[in-house]
Protein backbone atom coordinates (compact mmCIF):
# COMPACT_ATOMS: atom_id res chain seq x y z
CA UNK A 1 0.00 0.00 0.00
CA UNK A 2 0.61 3.57 -0.61
CA UNK A 3 2.78 4.90 2.64
CA UNK A 4 0.85 8.07 4.03
CA UNK A 5 3.18 8.20 7.44
CA UNK A 6 7.02 9.23 7.09
CA UNK A 7 9.54 6.19 7.96
CA UNK A 8 10.68 6.27 11.15
CA UNK A 9 14.08 7.62 10.01
CA UNK A 10 12.47 10.65 8.47
CA UNK A 11 10.28 11.77 11.15
CA UNK A 12 10.88 15.41 12.36
CA UNK A 13 12.54 15.77 16.05
CA UNK A 14 13.37 18.78 18.25
CA UNK A 15 15.78 21.10 16.41
CA UNK A 16 18.49 23.78 17.40
CA UNK A 17 17.08 27.46 18.30
CA UNK A 18 19.84 29.93 17.57
CA UNK A 19 20.38 32.97 19.51
CA UNK A 20 18.99 36.12 17.73
CA UNK A 21 21.35 38.32 15.82
CA UNK A 22 23.12 41.19 18.56
CA UNK A 23 22.10 44.47 17.75
CA UNK A 24 19.07 44.36 15.06
CA UNK A 25 16.48 45.84 15.76
CA UNK A 26 13.71 43.92 13.49
CA UNK A 27 14.04 40.29 12.95
CA UNK A 28 12.40 37.64 11.30
CA UNK A 29 11.66 33.58 12.76
CA UNK A 30 12.93 31.47 10.02
CA UNK A 31 12.67 27.88 10.90
CA UNK A 32 14.45 25.39 8.56
CA UNK A 33 13.82 21.75 7.82
CA UNK A 34 17.66 20.10 8.89
CA UNK A 35 18.43 16.75 7.75
CA UNK A 36 22.51 15.72 7.82
CA UNK A 37 22.85 12.32 6.28
CA UNK A 38 26.53 11.85 7.82
CA UNK A 39 25.52 12.51 11.42
CA UNK A 40 22.91 8.96 11.58
CA UNK A 41 20.02 11.46 13.16
CA UNK A 42 16.49 11.99 12.39
CA UNK A 43 15.68 15.78 10.24
CA UNK A 44 14.63 18.18 12.61
CA UNK A 45 13.30 22.03 12.31
CA UNK A 46 16.30 24.76 13.35
CA UNK A 47 15.22 28.22 14.09
CA UNK A 48 16.95 31.06 13.07
CA UNK A 49 16.50 35.21 13.20
CA UNK A 50 17.15 37.30 10.32
CA UNK A 51 18.00 40.86 10.83
CA UNK A 52 15.52 42.59 8.01
CA UNK A 53 17.14 45.26 8.06
CA UNK A 54 20.47 44.03 7.02
CA UNK A 55 18.83 41.21 4.20
CA UNK A 56 17.30 41.51 0.96
CA UNK A 57 13.30 40.83 0.77
CA UNK A 58 12.88 37.59 -0.46
CA UNK A 59 13.15 34.14 1.32
CA UNK A 60 16.33 33.46 -0.61
CA UNK A 61 17.84 36.21 0.67
CA UNK A 62 17.27 35.61 4.44
CA UNK A 63 18.97 31.68 3.66
CA UNK A 64 21.51 33.32 1.78
CA UNK A 65 21.94 36.11 5.50
CA UNK A 66 21.51 32.48 7.71
CA UNK A 67 24.33 30.83 5.73
CA UNK A 68 26.91 33.79 5.43
CA UNK A 69 26.21 35.12 9.12
CA UNK A 70 24.44 32.44 11.43
CA UNK A 71 25.11 28.99 10.16
CA UNK A 72 27.63 27.48 7.12
CA UNK A 73 26.52 24.68 7.47
CA UNK A 74 22.58 24.88 5.92
CA UNK A 75 22.17 23.87 2.44
CA UNK A 76 20.30 24.77 -0.18
CA UNK A 77 20.45 25.09 -4.16
CA UNK A 78 20.20 28.40 -5.55
CA UNK A 79 21.65 30.07 -8.62
CA UNK A 80 20.10 32.92 -11.03
CA UNK A 81 17.91 34.88 -7.82
CA UNK A 82 15.63 35.91 -10.19
CA UNK A 83 13.07 32.92 -11.42
CA UNK A 84 14.68 31.83 -14.31
CA UNK A 85 17.01 28.52 -13.31
CA UNK A 86 14.72 26.88 -11.06
CA UNK A 87 16.87 26.06 -8.31
CA UNK A 88 15.77 27.32 -5.30
CA UNK A 89 12.66 25.14 -5.53
CA UNK A 90 11.26 24.68 -2.10
CA UNK A 91 8.23 24.62 0.13
CA UNK A 92 7.41 27.94 1.59
CA UNK A 93 4.81 28.11 4.26
CA UNK A 94 3.21 25.02 2.91
CA UNK A 95 3.76 26.03 -0.61
CA UNK A 96 6.19 24.57 -3.11
CA UNK A 97 7.49 27.96 -4.90
CA UNK A 98 10.97 29.49 -5.48
CA UNK A 99 12.45 31.27 -2.66
CA UNK A 100 14.05 33.77 -5.01
CA UNK A 101 10.71 35.11 -6.12
CA UNK A 102 8.20 34.76 -2.59
CA UNK A 103 9.21 37.40 -0.49
CA UNK A 104 9.39 36.69 3.27
CA UNK A 105 6.82 39.51 4.34
CA UNK A 106 4.22 37.70 1.88
CA UNK A 107 4.51 34.91 4.43
CA UNK A 108 2.14 35.53 7.26
CA UNK A 109 1.33 33.96 9.89
CA UNK A 110 4.88 34.49 12.52
CA UNK A 111 7.51 32.42 11.35
CA UNK A 112 8.52 31.12 7.73
CA UNK A 113 8.20 27.90 7.73
CA UNK A 114 11.06 25.98 4.82
CA UNK A 115 10.83 22.53 3.76
CA UNK A 116 12.54 20.36 1.30
CA UNK A 117 10.35 19.85 -1.87
CA UNK A 118 7.71 17.31 -0.56
CA UNK A 119 7.79 13.27 -0.82
CA UNK A 120 11.38 13.59 -2.82
CA UNK A 121 14.10 11.74 -1.55
CA UNK A 122 16.18 14.38 1.09
CA UNK A 123 20.15 14.56 -0.21
CA UNK A 124 21.03 17.38 2.48
CA UNK A 125 18.72 19.64 4.35
CA UNK A 126 17.06 22.04 1.39
CA UNK A 127 18.06 19.57 -1.44
CA UNK A 128 16.13 17.17 -3.06
CA UNK A 129 17.16 14.19 -4.83
CA UNK A 130 15.60 14.82 -8.18
CA UNK A 131 16.93 12.12 -10.35
CA UNK A 132 13.95 10.60 -10.95
CA UNK A 133 12.26 13.88 -11.77
CA UNK A 134 14.86 14.81 -14.38
CA UNK A 135 15.13 10.96 -15.87
CA UNK A 136 10.93 11.50 -16.47
CA UNK A 137 12.12 14.64 -18.51
CA UNK A 138 14.44 12.75 -20.58
CA UNK A 139 11.71 10.36 -21.30
CA UNK A 140 9.59 12.68 -23.32
CA UNK A 141 12.92 13.45 -25.28
CA UNK A 142 12.44 16.49 -25.90
CA UNK A 143 13.47 18.18 -28.50
CA UNK A 144 12.58 18.70 -32.03
CA UNK A 145 12.32 15.24 -34.03
CA UNK A 146 12.13 15.15 -37.68
CA UNK A 147 12.65 13.46 -41.00
CA UNK A 148 12.07 15.66 -43.63
CA UNK A 149 15.42 16.77 -44.63
CA UNK A 150 17.05 19.44 -43.02
CA UNK A 151 16.29 22.82 -44.17
CA UNK A 152 19.36 25.15 -45.64
CA UNK A 153 18.32 27.70 -42.74
CA UNK A 154 15.53 27.32 -39.86
CA UNK A 155 12.57 25.27 -39.18
CA UNK A 156 10.03 27.79 -40.19
CA UNK A 157 7.18 27.90 -38.39
CA UNK A 158 3.93 30.47 -38.58
CA UNK A 159 2.97 32.95 -35.70
CA UNK A 160 -0.38 31.54 -34.97
CA UNK A 161 1.57 27.71 -34.69
CA UNK A 162 4.45 29.67 -32.78
CA UNK A 163 1.57 31.21 -30.29
CA UNK A 164 0.71 27.37 -29.36
CA UNK A 165 4.00 27.17 -27.39
CA UNK A 166 2.81 29.69 -24.94
CA UNK A 167 2.12 28.39 -21.78
CA UNK A 168 4.43 25.08 -22.05
CA UNK A 169 7.78 27.18 -22.98
CA UNK A 170 8.21 28.58 -20.12
CA UNK A 171 8.91 25.64 -17.61
CA UNK A 172 11.91 26.01 -16.17
CA UNK A 173 11.63 22.42 -14.50
CA UNK A 174 11.80 23.19 -10.81
CA UNK A 175 9.90 20.54 -9.80
CA UNK A 176 7.36 22.63 -7.50
CA UNK A 177 4.10 21.08 -9.51
CA UNK A 178 5.46 17.59 -9.55
CA UNK A 179 5.76 17.31 -6.19
CA UNK A 180 2.41 18.75 -5.38
CA UNK A 181 0.59 16.13 -6.58
CA UNK A 182 -0.51 13.50 -4.51
CA UNK A 183 -0.98 11.59 -7.50
CA UNK A 184 3.16 11.68 -8.14
CA UNK A 185 3.63 11.66 -4.26
CA UNK A 186 1.74 7.85 -4.37
CA UNK A 187 3.31 6.85 -8.17
CA UNK A 188 6.27 8.79 -9.41
CA UNK A 189 7.77 5.62 -10.34
CA UNK A 190 5.43 4.93 -13.03
CA UNK A 191 3.33 8.48 -13.52
CA UNK A 192 5.37 11.49 -15.39
CA UNK A 193 4.01 13.91 -13.57
CA UNK A 194 2.91 17.28 -14.09
CA UNK A 195 6.35 18.97 -15.41
CA UNK A 196 6.94 16.14 -17.99
CA UNK A 197 3.93 16.18 -19.05
CA UNK A 198 3.55 19.41 -19.61
CA UNK A 199 7.06 19.52 -21.32
CA UNK A 200 5.68 16.14 -23.48
CA UNK A 201 2.92 18.47 -24.25
CA UNK A 202 5.42 21.59 -25.96
CA UNK A 203 6.53 19.10 -28.07
CA UNK A 204 3.50 17.09 -29.32
CA UNK A 205 2.17 21.08 -29.63
CA UNK A 206 5.08 21.82 -31.53
CA UNK A 207 3.90 22.52 -35.87
CA UNK A 208 7.83 21.54 -36.71
CA UNK A 209 8.25 18.40 -34.79
CA UNK A 210 7.30 15.10 -36.99
CA UNK A 211 6.99 12.55 -34.59
CA UNK A 212 3.83 13.62 -32.47
CA UNK A 213 1.91 9.91 -33.30
CA UNK A 214 5.06 7.96 -31.93
CA UNK A 215 5.47 10.70 -29.00
CA UNK A 216 1.45 10.07 -27.73
CA UNK A 217 2.20 5.98 -28.23
CA UNK A 218 5.22 6.66 -25.98
CA UNK A 219 2.49 8.70 -23.18
CA UNK A 220 -0.82 6.13 -23.43
CA UNK A 221 -0.72 4.34 -20.35
CA UNK A 222 -2.57 3.91 -17.65
CA UNK A 223 0.37 5.27 -15.54
CA UNK A 224 2.19 7.75 -17.39
CA UNK A 225 -0.49 10.02 -18.46
CA UNK A 226 -3.75 8.64 -16.76
CA UNK A 227 -2.61 9.00 -12.94
CA UNK A 228 -3.30 12.56 -13.54
CA UNK A 229 -6.85 13.03 -11.89
CA UNK A 230 -7.20 16.90 -12.27
CA UNK A 231 -6.62 17.97 -8.79
CA UNK A 232 -4.92 20.97 -9.50
CA UNK A 233 -2.25 21.08 -7.11
CA UNK A 234 0.18 22.04 -9.97
CA UNK A 235 -1.21 25.00 -11.53
CA UNK A 236 -1.50 26.29 -7.98
CA UNK A 237 2.01 25.68 -6.92
CA UNK A 238 3.98 26.92 -10.63
CA UNK A 239 5.47 29.70 -9.44
CA UNK A 240 5.78 30.90 -13.40
CA UNK A 241 1.85 30.93 -13.50
CA UNK A 242 2.17 28.12 -15.63
CA UNK A 243 -1.02 25.59 -15.82
CA UNK A 244 0.38 22.01 -16.18
CA UNK A 245 -3.11 20.45 -15.62
CA UNK A 246 -4.66 22.06 -18.77
CA UNK A 247 -1.50 20.60 -20.37
CA UNK A 248 -2.52 17.19 -19.34
CA UNK A 249 -5.74 18.26 -20.18
CA UNK A 250 -4.93 18.52 -23.86
CA UNK A 251 -2.75 15.55 -24.28
CA UNK A 252 -5.36 13.44 -23.31
CA UNK A 253 -7.69 15.19 -25.26
CA UNK A 254 -5.80 14.23 -28.42
CA UNK A 255 -5.25 10.55 -27.43
CA UNK A 256 -9.28 10.20 -28.01
CA UNK A 257 -8.87 12.64 -31.05
CA UNK A 258 -7.14 9.95 -32.40
CA UNK A 259 -8.70 7.32 -31.33
CA UNK A 260 -12.92 8.32 -31.79
CA UNK B 1 8.60 8.42 -1.14
CA UNK B 2 7.32 5.10 -1.60
CA UNK B 3 10.42 3.96 -3.43
CA UNK B 4 12.74 5.99 -1.46
CA UNK B 5 15.19 3.03 -1.44
CA UNK B 6 14.77 1.55 -4.52
CA UNK B 7 17.37 3.44 -6.36
CA UNK B 8 20.02 2.28 -3.98
CA UNK B 9 19.26 -1.50 -4.42
CA UNK B 10 19.15 -0.88 -8.35
CA UNK B 11 22.44 -0.20 -10.47
CA UNK B 12 19.91 0.21 -13.46
CA UNK B 13 20.07 3.96 -14.52
CA UNK B 14 17.36 6.18 -13.85
CA UNK B 15 16.43 6.38 -17.40
CA UNK B 16 16.03 2.63 -17.79
CA UNK B 17 13.77 2.42 -14.60
CA UNK B 18 11.74 5.67 -15.98
CA UNK B 19 11.07 3.52 -19.20
CA UNK B 20 10.99 0.17 -17.77
CA UNK B 21 8.31 -1.89 -19.28
CA UNK B 22 7.62 0.43 -21.83
CA UNK B 23 3.88 2.11 -22.70
CA UNK B 24 1.29 0.10 -22.00
CA UNK B 25 -0.26 1.96 -25.26
CA UNK B 26 -3.83 1.89 -23.69
CA UNK B 27 -5.96 3.93 -21.06
CA UNK B 28 -7.80 6.10 -23.40
CA UNK B 29 -10.46 3.60 -24.06
CA UNK B 30 -11.19 3.62 -19.94
CA UNK B 31 -10.94 7.28 -19.87
CA UNK B 32 -13.13 7.51 -22.89
CA UNK B 33 -15.53 5.20 -21.24
CA UNK B 34 -15.26 6.70 -17.85
CA UNK B 35 -16.66 10.11 -19.31
CA UNK B 36 -19.20 8.61 -21.81
CA UNK B 37 -20.83 6.77 -18.08
CA UNK B 38 -20.40 10.04 -16.41
CA UNK B 39 -22.54 12.09 -19.15
CA UNK B 40 -25.38 8.65 -19.54
CA UNK B 41 -25.80 9.04 -15.97
CA UNK B 42 -26.37 12.81 -16.10
CA UNK B 43 -28.85 12.28 -18.65
CA UNK B 44 -30.74 9.31 -16.98
CA UNK B 45 -30.34 10.24 -12.91
CA UNK B 46 -33.69 12.24 -13.74
CA UNK B 47 -36.25 9.82 -15.45
CA UNK B 48 -34.22 7.18 -13.26
CA UNK B 49 -35.44 9.53 -9.69
CA UNK B 50 -38.66 9.91 -11.08
CA UNK B 51 -39.40 6.11 -11.63
CA UNK B 52 -37.85 5.54 -8.19
CA UNK B 53 -40.59 8.36 -7.18
CA UNK B 54 -43.36 6.34 -8.12
CA UNK B 55 -42.14 2.98 -6.55
CA UNK B 56 -42.13 4.66 -2.93
CA UNK B 57 -44.44 2.91 -0.90
CA UNK B 58 -46.08 0.99 -3.13
CA UNK B 59 -46.86 -2.53 -4.02
CA UNK B 60 -45.57 -5.77 -6.23
CA UNK B 61 -47.83 -5.49 -8.14
CA UNK B 62 -47.55 -1.62 -8.98
CA UNK B 63 -43.74 -2.14 -9.31
CA UNK B 64 -44.40 -4.82 -11.83
CA UNK B 65 -46.69 -2.54 -14.00
CA UNK B 66 -44.41 0.59 -14.07
CA UNK B 67 -41.17 -1.39 -14.98
CA UNK B 68 -43.52 -3.76 -17.61
CA UNK B 69 -43.47 -0.62 -19.60
CA UNK B 70 -40.93 -0.95 -22.36
CA UNK B 71 -39.74 2.60 -22.48
CA UNK B 72 -38.74 2.65 -18.21
CA UNK B 73 -37.36 -0.76 -18.02
CA UNK B 74 -34.81 0.04 -20.57
CA UNK B 75 -33.97 3.14 -18.86
CA UNK B 76 -33.40 1.07 -15.86
CA UNK B 77 -31.13 -1.16 -17.53
CA UNK B 78 -29.27 1.17 -19.26
CA UNK B 79 -28.49 3.25 -15.98
CA UNK B 80 -27.53 -0.08 -14.35
CA UNK B 81 -25.06 -0.82 -16.83
CA UNK B 82 -23.66 2.98 -16.81
CA UNK B 83 -23.34 2.80 -13.31
CA UNK B 84 -21.97 -0.35 -12.87
CA UNK B 85 -19.53 0.30 -15.47
CA UNK B 86 -18.34 3.52 -14.09
CA UNK B 87 -17.99 2.09 -10.47
CA UNK B 88 -15.52 -0.95 -12.29
CA UNK B 89 -13.86 1.56 -13.67
CA UNK B 90 -13.91 4.15 -10.75
CA UNK B 91 -12.82 1.58 -8.09
CA UNK B 92 -9.79 0.54 -10.63
CA UNK B 93 -7.93 3.76 -10.72
CA UNK B 94 -8.61 3.86 -6.99
CA UNK B 95 -6.98 0.59 -6.63
CA UNK B 96 -4.11 1.48 -8.79
CA UNK B 97 -3.18 4.52 -7.23
CA UNK B 98 -3.18 3.01 -3.75
CA UNK B 99 -1.96 -1.01 -3.72
CA UNK B 100 1.21 -0.85 -4.79
CA UNK B 101 1.63 -4.72 -4.15
CA UNK B 102 1.53 -6.49 -7.50
CA UNK B 103 -0.17 -9.41 -6.68
CA UNK B 104 -2.75 -7.60 -4.17
CA UNK B 105 -3.02 -5.69 -7.13
CA UNK B 106 -4.23 -8.05 -9.25
CA UNK B 107 -6.32 -9.73 -6.93
CA UNK B 108 -7.95 -6.57 -6.15
CA UNK B 109 -9.06 -6.00 -10.11
CA UNK B 110 -9.78 -9.33 -10.59
CA UNK B 111 -12.69 -8.81 -7.60
CA UNK B 112 -13.39 -5.55 -8.55
CA UNK B 113 -14.76 -6.22 -11.98
CA UNK B 114 -16.82 -9.58 -10.70
CA UNK B 115 -17.96 -7.25 -7.93
CA UNK B 116 -19.30 -4.90 -10.78
CA UNK B 117 -20.15 -7.91 -13.59
CA UNK B 118 -22.30 -9.35 -10.62
CA UNK B 119 -24.26 -6.70 -9.30
CA UNK B 120 -25.18 -5.30 -12.67
CA UNK B 121 -26.14 -8.95 -13.75
CA UNK B 122 -28.40 -9.03 -10.55
CA UNK B 123 -29.78 -5.73 -10.83
CA UNK B 124 -30.71 -6.23 -14.91
CA UNK B 125 -32.05 -9.74 -13.89
CA UNK B 126 -34.63 -8.34 -10.93
CA UNK B 127 -35.95 -5.37 -13.21
CA UNK B 128 -36.05 -7.89 -16.31
CA UNK B 129 -38.36 -10.03 -14.16
CA UNK B 130 -40.06 -7.08 -12.33
CA UNK B 131 -40.59 -5.70 -16.10
CA UNK B 132 -41.51 -9.17 -17.64
CA UNK B 133 -44.14 -10.38 -15.20
CA UNK B 134 -42.51 -13.44 -14.24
Amino acid sequence: MVEFALPKNSRITGGKTWPKPAGATDVREFRVYRWNPDDGKNPSVDTYYVDTHDCGPMVLDGLIWIKNNIDPSLTFRRSCREGVCGSCAMNIDGQNTLACTRSMHDVKDGAVKINPLPHQPVVKDLVPDLTNFYAQYASVEPWLKTTSPTPQKEWRQSHEDREKLDGLYECILCACCSTSCPSYWWNSDRYLGPAALLQANRWVSDSRDEATGERLDNLEDPFRLYRCHTIMNCAKACPKGLNPAEAIAELKLKMVERQI
Amino acid sequence: MSTADTPKRSMRTPLGRVRNLGAAHSGTSDFWRQRLTAVAMVLLMIPVIVVIMMLLGRNQAYAKQILGSLPIAIIMVLFIIASAWHMKIGMQVVIEDYVHNEKLKLASIMLNNFFSIAVALASIYAILQLSSGV
